[in-house]
């Protein structure tokens, strides 16, 4: 089973509920969490276990070959992202830009565009008895989170039986990031606030889960601001409710100092444990 | 005219919060940008007229005419993206795997393979309750281009800004530190950092400010719910310190935010005054540090 926890609106509390779900669940079971928010990954500050391996990851980009080349200028005509450009003597790389395509190296006439790896982030295990813990963190100035997400994932399926549960932390958004966290997941829990943000960014979220075609439900947290809105939407599109995490300040001041919330607030504690509960009853979890 | 970005990394802090009553203290004198584009909620606040409104196509994706294709395979064997299914005797493209980059176009003997633009959204200039202008936008569902369509919210809202010789442009920015975010600093003339006293919130931070310093943009610090750990607000403060981030301000930690939230209303409009005391003292800041 793969779950992935998702949000349209940033800072709703994928983390919290990722990592107070796959600690509590590695108390009876293995468990594999990866942080695929890649650009600003922080799981790892509620997870505290030990290093078993870091792992760097790379992309592959042309790299212009001068004394091979003959200026024809194919390789800018072929890149539809515009990281190739010819100057009057010189070919330009932007390795940023670069989706890896391979089609100007490839289709260099001279092959003055051989493919050379390129480092874009890199990916760290950790292991607290029962719970794996993958975190994938892309470095600054890399603007592409999607293929340091997929190996990610990959990694974990690589380095783990397929039968262990999965719990991904999804990047915010709707966008392309979200959906490569989102595509290969069996069921999304979407975490939400009950403020307008939190309601407009929830719609926009579940638009993303029924293109996807996938099987979902809602969390509110910081349950107690805001006002009804989110659980009237639900109502009326007969969206699960999965659980509602209660708003305390004590649990923004745990929050800030990296504890785990379920270990210091027995409410947030109940809370997660009712969502266990309910993820068993619609049979998400065995 | 000064184009004034608010962005935190971390999502959550209070960037369309603060930027929403930024803008209503700046009133008809600033253009308004959303660049958060794929979760944009600055209009909740704001209420945009949608007055103009235009479909934003970018990137493209591979079709195949079945009439056309001789099912050589050639498509299939250089994509590298697993875009391309055979199912039973035809070539499919699995359009959420595209990634558009056309080599399966270029190398089909039969020309059977067309690149396609997308709708991947749409953009607005609004009339919002101030009067000024805000440039605003829809990412379509599950689109990419993101960072393209923050640039052209932004080329958008300058063109205005210019021709109305308005002051400011203020630009509300995604989290991150990918591509809507590289695209809301390029052209920027000031960087507000919005974040909050947590570990993850000053880890996000300082990882956003690396990319703010590539930019070589001069920055400044808002401290939202400072009293939730006062240990790392003096931590935050310090760093501001040492890479010369200007120190702004700092907000307790106050539930009138999602109140006035509540009623559709920015912060300045709503509540006691004392926390709009505070944004008009930041204001008046930043007024007088990108001077």
């Amino acid at each position: 089973m793969k779950i992935t926890i998702a949000s349209g609106k940033g800072g709703t509390g994928k983390t919290t509920l990722a990592t107070n779900l796959a600690y509590l669940l590695s108390q009876k079971s293995p468990v594999i969490l990866a942080d695929l928010d890649v650009e600003e990954p922080n799981s790892g500050f509620f997870i505290k276990g030990k290093k078993i391996q870091e792992k760097k990851v790379f992309k592959m980009i042309p790299e212009w070959d001068k004394e091979k080349c003959v200026l024809c200028g194919n390789c800018q005509r072929v890149c539809k992202f515009n990281a190739v450009i010819k100057l009057r003597e010189e070919i330009l790389v932007f390795n940023q830009l670069c989706h890896s395509c391979f089609a100007c190296s490839e289709l260099c006439p001279q092959n003055a565009l051989p493919m050379k790896s390129y480092e874009v982030g890199k990916i760290t295990e950790f292991e607290q008895n029962n719970l794996h813990f993958v975190e994938g963190k892309l470095n600054v100035g890399e603007e592409q989170a999607v293929p340091l997400i997929k190996e990610t994932i990959d990694f974990a399926n690589q380095n783990y039986s397929s039968d262990i549960l999965r719990i991904f932390d999804a990047p915010p958004g709707t966008s392309c990031p979200v959906i490569e966290a989102t595509k290969d997941a069996d069921y999304i829990i979407l975490i939400t606030e009950p403020t307008p943000f939190g309601l407009h960014d929830l719609k926009l979220a579940v638009e993303v889960m029924i293109e996807l075609k996938k099987d979902f439900g809602v969390v509110i947290n910081r349950f107690g601001i805001g006002n009804n809105d989110v659980i009237k939407y639900c109502e009326d599109e007969n969206i699960f409710l999965i659980g509602k995490i209660p708003n305390m300040k004590k649990a923004a001041e745990a929050y800030a100092k990296g504890e785990l919330l379920s270990e210091s607030i027995p409410e947030i504690k109940s809370a997660i444990l009712n969502i266990i509960k309910n993820l068993k009853l619609c049979e998400v979890l065995a | 005219m000064k184009e004034i970005v608010i962005i935190s990394g971390k999502g959550g802090t209070g960037k369309t919060s603060i930027t929403a009553a930024f803008a209503m203290l700046a009133g008809k004198n600033a253009v308004i940008a959303d660049c958060d584009v794929d979760a944009a909620d600055m209009h909740l606040l704001l209420q945009p007229d949608f007055a103009r409104s235009e479909d934003f196509y970018s990137g493209y994706k591979a079709e195949i005419d079945q009439a056309l294709c001789t099912k050589c395979g050639k498509c299939k064997q250089v994509c590298r993206f697993d875009a391309v299914q055979k199912i039973n005797d035809s070539y499919n493209i699995i359009n959420l795997n595209c990634e558009g980059c056309g080599y399966c176009a270029e190398v089909c003997p039969a020309k059977a393979i067309q690149m396609v633009e997308q709708n991947v959204g749409k953009w607005y200039i609004s009339k919002i309750k101030t009067d000024a202008q805000m440039v605003h936008a829809k990412l379509g569902i599950g689109a990419d281009n993101s960072g393209k369509l923050v640039a052209k919210v932004k080329k958008e809202a300058k063109n205005i800004a210019q021709e109305s010789t308005k002051d400011f442009i203020l630009v509300d920015g995604s989290p991150g530190i990918g591509c809507p975010v590289v695209s809301s600093l390029s052209g920027a003339d000031y960087v507000i950092l919005v974040t909050e006293p947590t570990l993850s919130g000053f880890h996000d931070m300082k990882r956003v400010f690396e990319l703010v310093q590539n930019f070589h943009l001069p920055a400044g610090c808002i401290i939202n719910k400072y009293d939730i750990n006062k240990n790392i607000s003096k931590k935050i403060k310090s760093f501001c310190r040492e890479n010369s981030i200007d120190h702004i301000s700092e907000f307790p930690y106050d539930e009138t935010f999602t109140k006035a939230m509540t009623q559709g209303k920015t912060i300045v409009e709503f509540g006691d005054g004392k926390l709009k005391n505070i944004l008009v003292d930041s204001w008046e800041k930043i007024r007088l540090l990108t001077d």
